[in-house]
């Protein structure tokens, strides 16, 4: 690997991570789209800053548009508030007006300086190691490796100084206006974090791919974990993976580097949304099919309680009398049969002791609906977990 | 015992565009009751609850708790939001939810400790939930996390406790459980608000009771006011026809 090889990794990687921070928290507080507006309407912010300065990587620059990140969010709630359009409604109001005053000032100012629409779509990670920062004439490495690093700093401070706020108030804004951590001053905060975050992207990766970088790798931790602290890990690693694969994809294909990003982290979504343990759609099925089965069980086991005749018990009667199919009628019996809860003899079923139990449990269970009584039964039976 | 006044509200109106949802509210909540909150839906109850903590700004009137503003004196009073209200998706136990109840006394930036975590396990313990400590929270029935909103408030220890609808959903031992743990609060001394739904059980759960519908209708002790007249003013209808139905 080339040194501009390893800073390009090195560039992504610190993006994905310093995205994923805050995106985990917009994904938690059903904010998503609001990334997709901030990263779009910035650009007016970057124009003028970029006409003041002529430099994409100055302070001032970040600060300005940072600042048009605020106001899209400012924009989008006090049009909200109006109550004349909802929340979608309005960030699709705000950010294309922005956007396009953006695009207009690019076009009418800048034509002949190093800042077109297609590069502050997708971004020019390849090119990121060519701008270097000197200080006394020394290089000490890219300004976006600089930029991207100092953001990133400043935002794992705050998340380990204001974790317990921002979870309390992610989680429920009432208790914590009630507890004095205003709910608003946690809003804003988040929302300049994001906004600084997506300014210091921008230049690396683009409009397009600090959106993929913000919620992608969040929604992907989310099917994998009940824990906000390792839903940040997992959303963490999700997205350094996808930027490293991502270049080498990029490097193999001779394709655009956030392109092939954003692919990345789409494979990847899709590989956990279908194999996640528990929230994957596969997980899914498989437990909805469990639970049919035991339904069946139970349905089973009752017709067997209620019944002492011994033409109701015979083996053969069953698919009669329960209306089921054959197959289905072998499964409860095999199922049944495994979990001692039946024996059969000369072809007649009757329940076990076991089978007595647990029965009369299920039918408690179902009549008060008390949890407790249940508790132990929760871990065999998938009936009861729903 | 009604000599001291926990919670004084004076001329408190709150709007949402323009559009007032309580006027004028003058209440006199005196420690150690156990008050229900009742009127029909839209009523302003939620809000007279939140605006009383703050979570809402009033557009005129004060409110006092102990004779000072709620921002000094936050420390004594836990709040029970709606149990609607938040997202039980969230990626937390039951614990972690009991133990942010142990945020405010810790202020800003300072983590939870130890102490915290014991006096989580204690209140999940009080209201029967200790098993299910570790348990995500989307896991639990609607009766458990009505008692983990119940233990998350018990560890604040505070002197007021503000709940709203607090039996909303849940099952009739959670009602139970609930109802004997407020009591229990009452009994040591503390002034329990509740806004409640359900008119039948307010002669037997509660001592104080205030009706609401915008404007305040009454408040007073249950056996004094709690009678057909207050019923009908507050919900509009002949209350008395309809109970008898």
């Amino acid at each position: 690997m080339s040194n501009a090889q390893i800073e390009i990794q090195l560039i992504a990687s610190l993006v994905a991570i310093a995205c994923a921070i805050p995106g985990t928290f917009l994904v938690l507080r059903k904010m998503a789209m609001i990334s997709d507006a901030i990263s779009h309407s910035i650009l007016p912010g970057i124009v003028i800053g970029f006409f003041i300065t002529q430099d994409l990587n100055s302070p001032l620059l970040i600060f300005l548009a940072a600042l048009t990140g605020i106001l899209t969010v400012v924009l989008v709630e006090y049009i909200q508030k109006t109550g004349l359009v909802k929340e979608d409604t309005a960030i699709g109001l705000v950010f294309p007006t922005l956007f396009s005053i953006g695009v207009i000032l690019i076009a009418k100012n800048a034509n002949d300086v190093h800042l077109d629409v297609d590069a502050v779509l997708l971004g020019e990670l390849a090119f990121a190691p060519f701008d270097r920062l000197l200080i006394a004439g020394i290089d000490i490495g890219p300004k976006s490796l600089w930029i991207i690093g100092s953001i990133l700093i400043i935002s794992i401070i705050l998340l380990f100084a204001f974790f317990k706020e921002l979870k309390v108030s992610t989680f429920d804004t009432g208790l914590a206006a009630s507890l004095g951590f205003s709910p608003a001053i946690i809003h804003y905060g988040l929302m300049t974090v994001s906004s600084v975050t997506t300014v210091g992207a921008f230049d690396a990766v683009g409009a397009i791919l600090v959106v993929a970088l913000m919620i992608a790798p969040a929604a992907t931790a989310y099917l994998l974990t009940n824990n906000l602290k390792r839903m940040l890990i997992y959303a963490v690693c999700f997205g350094v993976f996808s930027a490293i694969a991502g270049y080498w994809l990029a490097h193999w294909l001779d394709a655009s580097i956030a392109g092939s990003i954003t692919t990345m982290l789409g494979l990847l979504f899709l590989m956990v949304y279908l194999f996640a343990p528990n929230k994957g759609v596969i997980a899914v099925l498989y437990r909805e099919k469990q639970q049919r089965t035991e339904v069946s069980l139970l349905t089973f086991l009752l017709h067997l309680r209620n019944h002492n005749e011994e033409e109701e018990r015979h083996v053969n009667h069953l698919n009669e009398h329960i209306n089921w199919q054959k197959v289905r009628s072998k499964t409860v019996l095999e199922l049944a049969l495994k979990n001692n809860m039946i024996g059969i003899e000369n072809n007649i079923v009757s329940l076990t002791e076991k089978g007595k139990d647990f029965t009369s449990q299920a039918i408690d269970y179902i009549i008060t609906n008390e949890d407790a009584q249940i508790e132990h039964m929760k871990d065999d039976f998938f009936l009861f977990r729903g | 015992m009604e000599q001291k006044i926990a919670v004084k509200v004076d001329d408190l109106t709150v709007a949402y565009n323009y559009k007032p949802v309580l006027w004028d509210i003058d209440l006199e909540i005196p420690e150690g009751v156990l008050m229900a909150i009742v009127g029909p839906n839209g009523a302003g109850k939620s809000t007279l609850i939140k605006s009383i903590l703050g979570i809402l700004k009033p557009i005129a009137g004060s409110v006092s708790i102990y004779g000072k503003s709620y921002e000094k004196q936050r420390s004594l009073v836990a709040y029970v939001p709606q149990k609607g209200s938040v997202d039980w998706d969230f990626p937390t136990t039951a614990l972690d939810v009991v133990m942010m109840g142990t945020y405010g006394s810790l202020g800003w930036i300072k983590r939870p400790g130890q102490k915290e975590k014991k006096a989580a396990l204690e209140a999940l313990e009080k209201v029967g939930m200790l098993p299910f400590k570790n348990r995500q929270i989307s896991q639990l029935s609607g009766g458990q996390q009505q008692r983990i909103f119940l233990a998350r408030a018990l560890v604040q220890n505070a002197s007021i406790y503000f709940m709203d609808e607090p039996f909303q959903g849940v099952d009739a031992t959670t009602e139970i459980a609930i109802i004997n743990i407020l009591k229990e609060l009452r009994k040591a001394g503390k002034t329990v608000i509740v806004v409640h739904h359900d008119l039948q059980t307010v002669p037997e759960y509660f001592d104080w009771v205030t009706f609401l519908n915008v404007k305040k209708i009454a408040t007073g002790p249950v056996k004094d006011i709690f009678n057909d007249d207050n019923l009908t003013k507050t919900y509009g209808i002949n209350y008395k026809v309809s109970i008898q139905e």
